[in-house]
């Protein structure tokens, strides 16, 4: 990591960076959680890679969308319309 | 119990989402086109199954990867669990970290973005093994917690999330391959074995071909 010239414990720092992905995630109790935010309002080294892998996953996310194609939502919609069609059929009979 | 008749009404919206996914699985769009189709007629048949007021999209995520994984998966060799090299943490913020700097008043987002192509982004995540490829798929891509995705993969929660750290990982070194293949990486040369890895980008850049 970049040079930590603060008064918190390099200690600190590497727990933090340990619950990266969990923080990003979503999956940290909301204390852990108010703990890593506060270390991160006070360590610039820190937040730099936290704001990275945020970005990054930002990236992938929004690399990553195909449009579907016409014909499949169309044929999709048929079939389902046929089978609801033919369980009414066999609802009467 | 859910009602078939809402069915359409309910499913439909997610199918930009499923079919992104069934994409990044089978890697081909036909392939991707028909473990939709079959997911969607599955999903309509078992919809009395599906529990009203519960997540709909983590149900039908759940069909879509057990149709993948019965109807096309079989068709390969089971893929090994260590396939994966040892990978650094942070490997791509070590190698381009502080991108910002360089151009004063754009985000490191939209630096980012500069990098990486549409398909390269597709292309590291269909390299990954199986078994990773889905859980950073389910997560970083749709974002479902460790349970959703443990509840759609069945597999233990702890699984999931040494997959997810397995996989980014490798993803992350995957996609700063592509970056050095193009010679965008002017930074972080003084890292350990970056000639190494540029030969073998190198190597790898000649007989690769984009799609």
């Amino acid at each position: 990591m970049a040079d930590h010239e603060h008064d918190h414990d390099a200690v600190d720092c590497e727990q933090v960076l340990a619950e990266l992905y969990t923080f990003l995630d979503g999956e940290l109790t909301v204390e852990r959680r108010s703990r890593i935010q506060v270390h991160l309002d006070d360590c610039n080294p820190c937040l730099e890679v936290f704001d990275f892998e945020a970005e990054l996953r930002q990236v992938v996310r929004s690399r990553c969308t195909e449009e579907v194609p016409f014909d499949l939502r169309v044929r999709v919609e048929q079939q389902i319309q046929a089978l609801a069609r033919q369980s009414d059929l066999d609802a009467q009979a | 119990m859910a009602d078939q008749a809402t069915f359409a009404d309910q499913a439909m919206e997610f199918m930009p989402a499923l079919y992104a996914a069934a994409m990044r699985m089978t890697r081909k769009p036909a392939d991707a086109e028909d473990l939709v189709q079959e997911t969607y007629l599955k999903a309509y048949r078992g919809f009395g199954g599906f529990q009203e007021g519960t997540n709909l999209k983590a149900w039908l995520y759940r069909i879509l990867t057990n149709t993948y994984i019965n109807q096309y998966r079989a068709k390969k060799r089971r893929p090994d669990e260590t396939d994966l090299d040892e990978v650094e943490d942070l490997y791509l913020y070590r190698r381009l970290g502080g991108l910002e700097a360089a151009q004063a008043g754009r985000s490191a987002e939209d630096e980012l973005m500069d990098y990486f192509t549409d398909s390269e982004v597709k292309d590291a995540i269909e390299a990954l093994p199986e078994q990773f490829r889905m859980a950073v798929l389910l997560a970083d891509v749709e974002g479902f917690s460790y349970k959703e995705i443990a509840e759609i993969v069945d597999i233990p929660i702890g699984t999931v999330m040494s997959r997810l750290h397995r996989g980014r990982k490798a993803l992350q070194k995957q996609l700063y391959e592509f970056a050095t293949e193009r010679g965008l990486t002017g930074r972080g040369e003084s890292d350990d074995g970056s000639a190494a890895r540029e030969r073998v980008a190198a190597e790898q850049a000649s007989t690769r071909t984009h799609g």
